[in-house]
């Protein structure tokens, strides 16, 4: 069995060396051209001078496009036609691409594009919600909103009410690789490189710009240096640029942004305002509640409208909540565009009912953990698999239908109340909790806080036709096998994961599968490697192109040994067929001498899925991954300076593909989603710009950041649904276990106040808003 | 540019004809085609292109970056393609990190191996220090944590041990002139020799370790010619100890002066730990951090404290004077053209010497505030003060005002928190991108109040404080 192994990454071994290439490594043919773009110094105007004489008299500098040389501009939108790839004369945030130079080397390109004198007519700017709010500019008509139950009746009915508006910042990606592409001319299309997660997008709009048809236009993309959904539109702009240059020149064109211009133009995590409002009783129980999310999606659509879906559909987090009321308010303001990022708008909506939880907890005086517990919803059907029971044993309950969920999808996997209890006890929760009170009362400086926080998180893309992946697989008569498919690797292991499941299959050693390059000439209309669908989606649908091709070797063996292929079994490089052993390569030599097809490709689409998104029904999931985390944190209350001192996860993968590196992707998602919420602060000026463009002053995770303490495990239970392995989904959902950071922080605080006033505190919760929030709750601010 | 030798990866290289201003990372990965070596950031913040650079001093982790070719004259570079021995050999540290799942995405990847090995190297195993200017966004750090513990006890392999030092047919020389006509010499080799050579042309951009020119050119793509490199400088680099003073050279390291300052000044020493990375203290220079005249430079506010004189040098002329007199107005400094700082002189011992630095996050960020506090206190009373901030004017300054409160009351709360209330005449903050003025008032008051508490024992630092 290669499934479940923790192997390392594939690309481990040449990573550590250098000889890992990445997109700006491939070596170009000589004349290749490198490309820089010209940006908006406004906000919102109209272009009212361009004068680019300086640009191209520039040294290098061999052409220089603006959207005057096209007949049609090429548009960059993975969504609607509404990003010009250079603006056609009103420019609408900070950083939209003004004309795109062509030189002679990435130096002599950057240097040209700060040539150029321009002149606006300034507009006014949106930058705020409010401010879009109030002049009514949006996407789509109004707000959408999805309604269960009767959430104002329930909440006048309530005997208590919680209210409150924070703010929750948004997130730059930081990929380590920046956004990269290259584009080489062919006899009659395009070959381009990219570091995408969506190959198939960068095809259709490159054809589309370039007017050919998209089996003109190949992408391939081996890997990412990082992409966190940063690289699930964004990297449209640059493969299109690089393809029309190379159209217009016959040259090679290279593009990367330097740091600073990537992080200006592209898209960041949504940041939002989130209002709530929720009627409870004295035990702490949700009788109703009412959300507004105001999110900022910046000046173009992108992928804004699911984004802000998946915060609505994740507004219930762990919690049963009978009556509920979600408003979401899709805000177009004079900003880069809000995209993808790890969670697509997932972590902004759970944080909304863990704030709202922590809020009733606090203000009924009860311990947190035990509020959660109460609204948590009903255990899932006891007797399924990963419960030790047998289907409708003898000792299964008569339970009732199942909950669920705002959008009326049942919830039928509830393991929370066991994870939870578990992580409780392995981490010492209850002892540390009053270890920590004894402490606080000693120190007046400084304050510790903890706090246990829950994840469910939905598995599917909401878009139900992006559910399903194809896969190529060639078994050569030498027994080695190379394995092709829709998903790209960006670190997370995918690529080693669907290489176990197709071992598995074939039953040899997963290095006897070779792993290529995501080849849009290979496996055609891939979806994007997002929704943490990668190894669900990819890997089965490997494996059916891998059962195929077994199949008809087991079919070829039993014909031949006088058997059936039942008895045919691959395992340990091997192949066993009446009573002999046979090396797997010795079989693929002779079917391949018997005319047997060694090649197949492999189909998935995911069961059981429905989803009507305008009115908020159905099951856009598969399943839901769960997990857990507490986090012990402290602060300095003279000058709200904090940091993780613990933190203990529970996590469930489901049978784990490769359990070493789902625990990397859980601690990596972990000290990330802490980072959105404590030190990552994004800064736009009054003129729109923004300020934090750069690792000097954006400020992710640093290696002592991360716990000083790091425990985690998985939970190791089955899939209830017959995914790949019964394994589940992992790259999204411990991301939002960095809840627990914001919530321990929230716990500290209130450590310096008398509990009279709830501690409300923004994210991220930097040094200044900690102190802030410490300084109200003393009294003094 | 005069020609400019070394070994790369063990092999010798000579380069001629390049731009005095090309960094290591463009050279090696446009000229030689050796793209091991990433960018991340072009600025020196994320270590995606650490490199190794040996000389007389040993192995350190520098940034590719913001690291100009001339820097490198007669030292050793390695890159990760050369961390594997002659022989394919895996380098211990590369191995542990594959074992131990080290690498995702793998791009941050090579600049942590090369941070790795030159720590493995020198014996450090403080990698939370060595690492803290790498960036991963992958891992969270905890298996390459992992992995360098695993590597702490493997011995060096010898292609890193015998790492050729100098380059013996090219360890003198290298004062040759630049070319496009510039006259200077780009190397001198004297402190003499640049205060000629800078009174002849006081408009050359003098570079010692290019931690911020290296910005000029990367990000702002600045034209600095003429140029003057100081780092073979000897004589500009030495720490001299007296029996009352410490005598520090422009030149000097703030990664050697760290290591100098821990026994005489501790709080100086854990300040410089938090100045910046290990990659950026390598190179960053005490009379750069001095002379750029940084309003939040840590550097400045810590020595001001301490009462330190600055010397300056104008060809033959020298004059001392007060640190804090240097720094006239934003970026303006009272230095003449063709004058350089050359030393820095600091008393030997400052028992009450505190200093806190506040940053979004702990380590590789400059400072919100970086607040300074030397206080003598004697019989119950504060007998002489000298605060001093970063990040709360347009130049690093003393807070007059508040160490007029103090002198000569007794040290209490309450002449602390008049003290505090004081400090809002000295300064006037800023809002920015790091910390509103509000919150910058507030702290640098706070800190008052910590400092008073440190002394007096109480726990202050939340980084001390044990899970």
């Amino acid at each position: 069995m290669s499934i479940g192994k923790p192997l390392p990454h594939d690309s481990s071994p040449i990573q550590v060396t250098g000889q890992a290439r990445y997109t700006d490594d491939i070596p170009l043919p000589a004349g290749t051209l490198h490309l820089a773009f010209g940006l908006s110094p406004v906000a919102h105007g109209e272009i009212t001078a361009l004068d680019l004489t300086a640009v191209r008299a520039a040294p290098g500098v061999v052409m220089v496009l603006t959207a005057q040389d096209f007949a049609e501009v090429p548009d960059c939108s993975p969504s609607t036609h509404d990003e010009p790839l250079l603006s056609t004369g009103t420019v609408h945030f900070v950083g939209q691409p003004i004309f795109l130079v062509a030189a002679e080397s990435h130096l002599a390109a950057r240097k040209a594009a700060r040539l150029a004198k321009m002149e606006f007519r300034e507009l006014p700017a949106l930058l705020t919600v409010e401010q879009a709010l109030a002049a009514n500019s949006r996407f789509e008509q109004g707000p959408i909103i999805w309604t269960k139950g009767e959430a104002a009746n329930a909440i006048a009915a309530a005997p208590h009410v919680v209210e409150g508006e924070f703010e929750v910042g948004g997130q730059e990606h930081f990929y380590l690789e920046g956004q990269v592409a290259a584009a080489l001319p062919q006899d009659d299309g395009m070959h381009v490189y990219s570091s995408t997660q969506h190959p198939s997008e960068i095809q259709h709009k490159v054809a589309h710009a370039l007017h050919l048809p998209m089996s003109a236009v190949r992408v391939e993309v081996r890997r990412m240096g990082g992409g966190f959904g940063g690289k699930e539109s964004q990297g449209n702009w640059l493969a299109i640029a690089c393809a029309v240059i190379a159209a217009r020149t016959g040259r090679p064109a290279k593009m990367r942004y330097d740091r600073d211009d990537d992080m200006v133009i592209t898209g960041k995590r949504h940041d939002l305002k989130i209002r709530y409002r929720a009627g409870h009783d004295a035990q702490g129980r949700i009788m109703g509640v009412e959300f507004t999310h105001l999110m900022r999606c910046g000046w173009s659509q992108d992928l804004s409208l699911a984004v802000a879906d998946r915060a609505m559909l994740t507004s219930d987090n762990c919690y049963h909540l009978p009556d509920i009321r979600i408003e979401s308010h899709r805000l177009k303001t004079n900003t880069c565009s809000a995209t993808a990022y790890r969670g697509f708008g997932g972590p902004q909506g759970m944080i909304g009912i863990e704030r709202v939880v922590d809020h009733i907890a606090f203000a009924v005086g009860r311990e947190p953990l035990e509020v959660r517990r109460l609204n948590f919803y009903r255990a899932a059907d006891p007797t399924g698999p990963g419960t030790g029971h047998r289907y409708g044993g003898p000792h299964s309950p008569a339970n009732a239908a199942p909950q669920t969920t705002p959008y009326h999808m049942p919830v039928e996997d509830f393991i929370a109340h066991e994870l939870v209890a578990e992580l409780e006890k392995s981490s010492d929760y209850r002892t540390r909790k009053t270890e920590i009170a004894a402490w606080n009362a000693k120190n007046p400086i400084l304050k510790r806080g903890i706090a246990l926080t829950p994840v469910k998180f939905g598995i599917s893309f909401t878009l139900t036709w992006l559910n399903q992946a194809g896969a190529l697989v060639h078994v050569y008569q030498d027994g080695s096998i190379t394995l092709n498919h829709g998903g790209t690797e960006m670190g997370q292991g995918l690529n080693q994961k669907v290489a176990q499941v197709v071992a598995d299959v074939f039953g040899v050693d997963t290095g006897t599968v070779k792993i290529t390059a995501t080849d849009t000439a290979k496996v055609p209309n891939t979806s994007a490697t997002a929704a943490s669908s990668g190894s669900d989606l990819n890997g089965m649908a490997a494996r059916a192109a891998a059962e195929t091709i077994r199949q008809r070797l087991a079919d070829f063996l039993a014909t031949r040994h006088q058997t059936t292929p039942d008895k045919v079994r691959f395992e340990g490089g091997t192949v066993l067929v009446a009573g002999e052993s046979h090396p797997f390569a010795s079989v693929a030599a002779q079917a391949y001498q018997a005319r047997v097809s060694l090649s197949s490709t492999g189909f998935y689409a995911t069961p059981k899925i429905t989803w009507d998104r305008i009115n908020g029904r159905g099951r856009p999931f598969f399943y839901f991954a769960y997990g857990a985390a507490v986090t012990e944190v402290v602060i300095d209350t003279l000058t709200g300076e904090n940091r993780i001192l613990r933190t203990d996860i529970l996590h469930d993968t489901g049978n784990p593909l490769n359990p070493a590196l789902d625990i990397g992707q859980i601690e990596g998602a972990y000290v990330q989603g802490a980072g959105w919420l404590t030190t990552e602060e994004l800064v736009w000026d009054a003129k729109g710009r923004l300020t934090t463009h750069a690792p000097s002053t954006y400020k992710i995770p640093a290696c002592s950041d991360r716990p000083r303490i790091f425990n985690v495990a998985l939970w190791n239970q089955p899939n209830r649904e017959d995914s790949v392995g019964r394994s589940k989904a992992v790259g999204e959902p411990p991301f939002m276990l960095g809840i627990s950071a914001f919530l321990a922080l929230r716990d500290a605080i209130a450590a310096c106040g008398d509990g009279s006033r709830y501690p409300a505190l923004n994210a991220p919760a930097t040094a200044e808003r900690v102190l802030l929030a410490v300084r109200e709750q003393q009294g003094s601010a | 540019m005069g020609e400019i030798a070394f070994h790369l990866n063990g092999t010798p290289v000579r380069i001629s004809g390049e731009a005095p201003t090309r960094t290591l990372l463009d050279w090696l990965r446009e000229t030689r085609g050796l793209t091991g070596t990433k960018e991340g950031c072009n600025e020196g913040d994320c270590g995606a292109c650490t490199v190794m650079v040996t000389d007389e001093a040993g192995p350190k982790a520098l940034n590719a970056c913001i690291l100009f070719l001339p820097q490198l004259h007669g030292k050793s570079v390695r890159t990760v393609e050369g961390l594997t021995g002659p022989q394919g050999q895996a380098h211990p540290v590369q191995t542990a990190m594959v074992a131990h799942h080290g690498t995702q995405c793998g791009f941050c990847t090579p600049g942590f191996v090369m941070s790795m090995a030159a720590a493995h190297a020198t014996g450090r195993t403080d990698h939370d220090d060595v690492l803290a200017g790498n960036l991963c966004r992958c891992t969270g750090y905890a298996p390459i944590i992992r992995a360098a513990e695993a590597a702490e006890s493997a011995p060096v392999p010898d292609w890193i041990r015998d790492e050729p030092i100098p380059l013996p047919e090219i360890s003198s020389g290298g004062e040759a002139a630049g070319r496009g006509g510039q006259t200077a010499p780009l190397r001198p080799q004297s402190s003499d020799a640049l205060a000629a050579a800078y009174l002849a042309t006081p408009g050359a951009t003098l570079i010692a370790g290019a931690t911020d020119v290296g910005l000029w050119v990367t990000k702002q793509l600045r034209d600095l010619t003429p140029v003057i490199f100081l780092n073979a400088i000897t004589d500009l680099q030495r720490i001299e100890p007296g029996p009352d003073t410490i005598r520090i050279g422009a030149g000097v390291t703030v990664e050697a002066l760290r290591l100098a300052m821990k026994a005489p000044h501790p709080a100086l020493a854990e300040m410089l730990r938090r100045f910046a990375s290990v990659q950026v203290r390598n190179a960053a220079t005490i009379g750069g951090n001095i002379a750029n005249g940084s309003p939040i430079g840590d550097g400045p506010p810590a020595l001001i404290a301490l009462g330190a004189t600055l010397h300056l040098r104008r060809g033959e002329a020298r004059r001392n004077l007060a640190l804090e007199d240097f720094f006239l107005d934003y970026r303006k400094q009272d230095r003449q053209p063709g004058e350089f700082v050359e030393a820095i002189t600091i008393p030997a011992t400052a028992p009450g010497l505190r200093i806190y630095k506040l940053s979004k996050r702990f380590d590789q960020d400059i400072s919100a505030v970086c607040g300074a506090f030397n206080l003598t206190v004697e019989a119950g009373a504060t007998t002489a003060a000298r605060i001093a901030f970063g990040g709360m004017a347009g130049i690093p300054k003393r807070a007059a005002a508040a160490e007029a409160a103090l002198t000569g009351q007794p040290f209490t709360e309450a002449t602390i928190r008049a003290a505090m209330a004081a400090m809002s005449q000295d300064f006037h903050p800023l809002t920015d991108m790091r910390a509103s003025a509000g919150y910058r008032m507030q702290t640098a008051q706070n800190m008052l109040l910590r400092y008073f508490h440190d002394l007096n024992g109480l726990p202050v630092n939340v980084l001390e404080v044990a899970p």
